[in-house]
């Protein structure tokens, strides 16, 4: 992508701002559901604000899986934002609380925007557009689902659970979709399969804890080929 | 789950996703560099996220239940085969689900 100055970097970080601050709306809701109170949903969206992370979150705890169990899958969801740490920090120079605020902003689509820039004041620029225009949209658009969540009553009358698996189908699509996909899409089906075989004998949380193990030992063990998925393509989730 | 329990497990939680980022910005690039790390990473995010669409559409507590969730999926993975936004998907996988219950599945 190239962009003439300023004002097209801010355009194209506004715009993906909205479009991933919208669905702030299905989190809200779906947090309430599984059982979270407004202000802990709220403060899942402000201080943990990663998208994969927050619904793993409370789809663990919505199972009924242990405490010890969502963190763990939400810190596991949450490492690829360690990853883009070292693409966009050499880019924005900041040090001290800003880079604080820079981490906290780190997400999807901050990086994605900045590391697509030709310039370096056009990277920082869409970096802090794209992670701050994302936070407050996204903040604002779980309060409303939130509130919507907690009106509706019975989830199951209005198939919220099973928008709660579309929205993880949503989350990995990019990722196992298209001729790169093969190496991700066999791990998806053997995630499937481990979780589902588990799932009668363990404790709620620990089947979906140990599919990504069996990920760390393919991704660890198994031999690479040009034909795999990195973090660095930035398949656009939520933040 | 207490609402106290819950207040630790959230807090705990996003100080973990916190700390994650803290850290990418404060090691050394090429640390993280390697490409059997980015690979890893990227497949233990596809386990998770697959896994939980596995949990969330086809179990019930330690049952595993076929319900009117799985055609909401598959009206989601047919949007997605024809790249309908997140938040289409995520309605339309609901409407499924609340169509069919209200006509009599489970």
């Amino acid at each position: 992508m190239r962009f003439d100055g300023r004002r097209a970097v801010v355009r194209t970080s506004i715009s993906v701002a909205l479009a991933t601050g919208l669905y702030g709306v299905s989190f809200g809701a779906l947090s309430v559901v599984a059982g979270l109170s407004t202000a802990q949903t709220m403060a899942l969206s402000l201080l943990m604000f990663s998208g994969g992370s927050q619904f793993a979150f409370i789809g663990v705890l919505g199972a009924g899986g242990a405490a010890g169990a969502a963190i763990a899958t939400a810190g596991l969801l949450g490492a690829r934002n360690g990853l883009y740490g070292p693409q966009v920090a050499p880019l924005l120079g900041v040090h001290g609380g800003r880079r604080l605020l820079a981490a906290q902003l780190t997400i999807d689509e901050s990086t994605a925007v900045a590391t697509a820039q030709t310039s370096l004041d056009d990277a920082r620029t869409g970096f802090w557009w794209t992670g701050a225009g994302v936070f407050v949209l996204w903040n604002a658009f779980t309060l409303l689902g939130a509130v919507l969540g907690d009106a509706l009553g019975d989830p199951r009358r209005y198939g919220l659970d099973a928008a709660a698996a579309a929205a993880f189908l949503a989350l990995v699509w990019p990722r196992i979709s298209g001729p790169t996909g093969t190496v991700a899409r066999l791990v998806a089906g053997g995630a499937v399969l481990v979780a589902l075989a588990l799932t009668p004998f363990t404790p709620a949380g620990v089947p979906v804890l140990v599919a990504a193990a069996v990920a760390i030992l393919v991704g660890m063990l198994a031999p690479l080929s040009p034909d795999e998925p990195t973090t660095s393509e930035h398949t656009g989730d939520v933040p | 789950m207490s609402p106290t329990a819950t207040w630790l497990a959230v807090i705990g939680a996003s100080a973990v996703v916190y700390a994650l980022k803290v850290v990418g910005h404060l090691v050394p690039e090429h640390w993280l560099a390697k490409p059997r790390v980015a690979r890893t990473a990227a497949l233990v995010t596809v386990a998770l996220l697959s896994a939980l669409v596995a949990v969330q559409a086809a179990t019930t507590g330690k049952e595993l239940v076929a319900d009117a969730r799985l055609p909401a999926l598959a009206v989601a993975a047919v949007a997605l085969v024809l790249r309908a936004p997140f938040i289409v998907v995520v309605v339309l996988a609901a409407a499924t689900a609340a169509g069919l219950r209200a006509l009599g599945m489970a």
